[in-house]
């Protein structure tokens, strides 16, 4: 017997499948209430809703896919290789030859940015995903078991939260040592306690509904509640604090590398990139400002689709 | 012929959506007698609640009044100027809502937000207001009216609340109490003093109430006249008596036989009506109610029936209603 | 409620304890002599040695975390070893710049986020709200360096109009501020607006509607004072992010703050500036964020009671 949740809100509802005896008034009545109500909710659905009302959305993500094409291929599609450097078109402002100009020692820009594009979108993404998985299963332990797990997994996120993220990243870089696997970790570890929060106490309201009331009467066992009826409930809220939490991600880092501290030479980033055009801001701004507008560009589209994400799937996150 | 003291003529409320107009408010006419409580019944989304909001221009947007006047002792509501319809709202006409624990602000005591009402239209000193808003809350019955004047509405019971939010609608001697479904979210035992209230507070102040529900059973205790509405229309109206003795609409007869009383036998179906309220975006081309009709015939597919008079106030909008009276008489 | 209080502060304290921990273990596990990092590589053995036993760094861990400890707690945060000087000191003369910057930073992004994020949600799906709500997405995605370096070079280079670095004066901490609440405003505002809207659809909106209210005074008497809940939460939350902030803005316009001291430790791995930098910074955003608790029961009767 399958029950379905009901959507939290929203035009549509789910309609109940159940597997009662099916007569031919009651056939009559499910279709009555099906075009009274409109057709049922799914994901799937959800997602045609976004795409048809929210315009925007739908080209963030598609900008933020072709980002990462971009940087995938990189090697493919750079007009010239990332080292190579022409000595007399040294602070060449943008143009034909050059898009985006060249640097200081001749480099063209636009090939350092796609591949910056590589190690900024990484570091982007990998430890987000890190971060969430670890700050999703600390939630739901801490909120469905409650007690003393509870009370230190929360003592433990609160003392994560008191750092400011950027020095507790720069504190971890300079305990890990250099190196883009230290920048992983310093990443993952400051995320995870915001993630944490939210998913604890979807938990502590999920735990109290019926649903959950009735399988555990059943003698379901813990854990299969919490992977069978927490985890799905909370995915919305974790695909939308994915798209949020992405973009911070990427923040922190070019501010890491921004200040020397992340991603060192010979490596390339987009906040590296930034930090080394500061020095010729005055005469050469696209030096810096073509790798923030990058860096602006893929944050605005994750907020953007984050956004459009949460309007259909969960708009209650919007306080939080 | 009694006096009126709030008469609503054609009243169309619409509302204006992406998908379409939904005519939550079509063409009702309803008459409030002085000192009379008026009913208005009818299933979940049939326009009584936006009748109500139209009276008080409460309807929230997308929804407006585009067609019809409200006339409230000659004066016509829909006219006024934003300002004075402010005016009129809680000093002439207030209103009480379903849900008293959403009802009141959760931040502000309740005594404040009572003697708020008072301070709006009369220009007293604020220690005047108190005093009043404590007599107003021994007449609704309030028991310890200097302690619950500092409470927070979750400190206070369902049944406490609703006598604050009469309180609260009373304190300016309103003509016209507008009570939307008042009694749905309490206790029955809360419920039946709370409707006593109302009916007494309407028999000593000679103030007005129209009274909305779905629960037939309210209606017959505290009405005097009553509207039934289906689908954003009045499909008949009465006095309660004949209402209740002598139903004429199919809807109504409908109505009335869904509720179960103490000799009810125990066996059998329980009686109710098939289908559900059809979309008011998609009415069907006759009769709004003949798909769900026991005794529809082809002209209720084809034609809309009109609200016919059927004497002594009483009237329906059926066609088979015409004919059988006729044979009553 | 006093219980709750006093529940309240033990909690802060483990928490302070906990983080005092996590520095101490984060600054010592680093591989490599600290003498040597702060002397350099051609110090003689004998130096080692005689700064090793006097820096305490040869005791076993829990004695050197309990001297930590005791040091701490009479304000004594050692010395640096670059700039040697106590870093109480050098803490000291550089904070009232980090206060100056993030509170002005602060004021400027709360005042006109919750104005803009009010006007917003009144005016729903017009012209000004799409308008405001464009602009705060775009200041939420801003990274803080390039706003305060197209701040520095279009302002203070282009158009000469303030200083681009340096303090002299109130005038110069201007750029900064604006470029470090930006971000802070973008926030502020979109959560204003979706509360505020959400809290005009309630029922006791209705009711003062209905009362016979003006619809201003209903936003300003009744709908703000509940809107502003989820805020004031996010404006504690914000205390954390306009350091990290303060970070940035200081390096950028040379201004001399507790981040900047943090960032140089860094680079010149000078374990007790960062340790102290660090552990200042912490207290700082806890104790805000037990003021903002404080507050928010002060506000909310419903959290007051306990219920």
């Amino acid at each position: 017997m399958k029950i379905r949740k009901t959507a939290k809100s929203g035009p549509g509802a789910a309609v109940q499948e159940t597997a009662c005896p099916d007569t031919a008034a009651a056939q009559q009545e499910r279709e009555a209430l099906v075009a009274q109500l409109g057709e049922s909710d799914t994901f799937l659905d959800k997602m045609r809703r976004m795409a048809s009302d929210n315009k925007l959305a739908v080209v963030s993500a598609v900008v933020i896919v072709l980002f990462i094409l971009l940087a995938l291929f990189a090697p493919l599609l750079t007009p010239y290789d990332f080292d190579e450097m022409d000595l007399l078109a040294r602070l060449a402002p943008p143009s034909a030859k050059h898009l985006f100009g060249t640097d200081e020692l001749g480099r063209d820009v636009l090939t350092r940015l796609l591949y910056g594009a590589r190690v900024s979108l990484a570091v982007g993404i990998i430890p987000t995903i890190v971060s969430m998985l670890i700050g999703a299963v600390l939630g739901m332990i801490s909120g469905y078991i409650g007690g003393a797990v509870d009370a230190v997994i929360m003592r433990l996120a609160d003392v994560m939260l008191s750092f400011p993220s950027l020095l507790l990243a720069m504190v971890i870089m300079y305990t890990l040592g250099d190196g883009i696997v230290s920048i992983f970790i310093a990443l993952a570890v400051t995320n995870w306690a915001s993630v944490a929060r939210v998913v604890r106490s979807e938990t502590l309201s999920l735990r109290e509904t019926e649903y959950v009331e009735a399988a555990r009467s059943i003698g379901v066992r813990d854990f299969a509640i919490i992977f069978r009826h927490i985890l799905p409930n909370c995915i919305p809220s974790l695909i939308v604090l994915f798209t949020l939490n992405v973009p911070a991600a990427i923040l922190s880092e070019s501010s890491l590398s921004f200040l020397g501290i992340g991603v060192q030479l010979p490596n390339s980033s987009w906040g590296l990139m930034v930090n080394m055009g500061r020095s010729f801001l005055y005469n050469a701004p696209w030096m810096s400002l073509v790798p923030s507008a990058a860096i602006m560009l893929v944050v605005l589209a994750f907020n953007f689709l984050g956004d459009g994400l949460r309007d259909v799937l969960d708009p209650h996150l919007k306080n939080s | 012929m009694e006096q009126m003291l709030l008469e609503i003529n054609h009243l169309k409320s619409y509302f204006f959506t992406r998908k379409g107009v939904s005519p939550a408010v079509d063409d009702v006419s309803i008459r409030v007698p002085k000192g009379k409580i008026v009913g208005i019944v009818g299933e979940s989304g049939c326009g009584k609640s936006m009748t109500a909001k139209s009276v008080m221009d409460l309807l929230k947007y997308p929804g407006r009044v585009v067609e019809g006047e409200i006339l409230l002792e000659g004066r016509d509501l829909t006219k006024l100027s934003a300002k004075e319809k402010r005016k009129v709202r809680g000093e002439d006409v207030s209103m009480i809502f379903q849900e008293p624990m959403t009802s009141l602000n959760p931040v502000v005591k309740v005594g404040k937000q009572v003697r708020e009402a008072i301070l709006i239209h009369q220009k007293t000193d604020k220690a005047e207001a108190k005093k009043r808003v404590l007599e107003v809350f021994r007449e609704v019955g309030i028991s310890e009216p200097e302690k619950r004047y500092d409470c927070y509405p979750h400190e206070l019971s369902g049944g406490l609340r609703q006598r604050v939010m009469i309180a609260m609608a009373m304190v300016c001697r309103p003509k016209l109490m507008i009570a939307d479904e008042p009694t749905t979210a309490l206790d029955v035992t809360i419920e039946a003093q709370i409707l006593k209230l109302i009916k007494n507070l309407c028999a000593t102040t000679g103030m007005s109430c129209l009274l909305i529900s779905h629960n037939l059973g309210v209606i017959a205790q505290m009405c005097d006249y009553v509207y039934v509405m289906y689908a954003g229309k009045i499909v008949e109206q009465g006095d309660v008596y004949t209402i209740f003795d002598r139903a004429s609409h199919p809807y109504t007869k409908g109505l009335l036989a869904s509720v179960i009383h103490l000799d009810t036998p125990q066996t059998g179906h329980l009686s109710t009506i098939p289908g559900v309220v059809p979309n008011l975006m998609h009415l069907p081309a006759g009769c709004a109610f003949c798909g769900r009709c026991q005794e529809a015939v082809g002209r209720c597919r084809a034609e809309k029936p009109e609200l016919y008079e059927l004497g002594n106030g009483h009237a329906s909008r059926c066609f088979l209603s015409i004919e059988s009276e006729a044979i009553h008489e | 409620m006093v219980k709750s209080i006093g529940k309240r502060l033990l909690q802060t304290l483990l928490v302070l304890f906990c983080v005092s921990l996590l520095i101490f273990i984060l600054l010592r596990i680093v591989p490599g002599d600290a003498v040597t990092t702060m002397m350099g590589e051609h110090a003689s053995a004998e130096t080692i040695e005689r700064l090793t036993a006097e820096m305490n760094l040869d005791k076993p861990f829990y004695v050197q975390f309990g001297y930590y400890i005791r040091d701490i707690c009479t304000g004594n945060f050692g010395t640096s070893y670059t700039l040697n000087k106590p870093v109480t000191e050098l803490i000291g003369a550089a904070f009232p710049n980090t206060v100056k910057l993030a509170l002005l930073a602060a004021v400027i992004a709360w005042v006109i986020g919750i104005v803009c994020g009010v006007i917003a949600a009144v005016k729903k799906n017009g012209i000004l709200d799409r308008i405001f709500m464009g602009v705060s997405l775009l200041g939420v995605s801003i990274p803080v360096f390039m706003v305060a370096m197209l701040l520095q070079y279009l302002i203070g280079y282009r158009l000469h109009w303030v200083d681009i670095s340096g303090v002299e004066s109130w005038t110069g901490f201007i750029l900064p501020a604006i470029a470090l609440g930006w971000n802070s405003a973008g926030s502020i505002a979109r959560l204003t607006r979706s509360t505020l809207v959400e809290v005009l659809t309630e029922d006791y909106i209705d009711t003062a509607r209905a009362k016979g209210r003006g619809r201003a005074a209903v936003i300003l008497l009744h709908a703000l004072r509940n809107a502003m809940l989820p805020v004031i939460t996010m404006m504690a939350l914000q205390i954390s992010s306009l350091l990290s902030g303060a970070v940035i803005t200081e390096t950028i316009f040379a201004i001399n703050g507790v981040g900047r001291l943090a960032v140089d430790a860094i680079t010149s791995r000078d374990i007790p500036l960062l340790q102290g930098t660090v552990l200042f910074t912490t207290v700082i955003v806890i104790a805000g964020n037990l003021a903002a608790d404080c507050l928010y029961s002060v506000l909310d009767p419903r959290i007051r009671r306990g219920a």
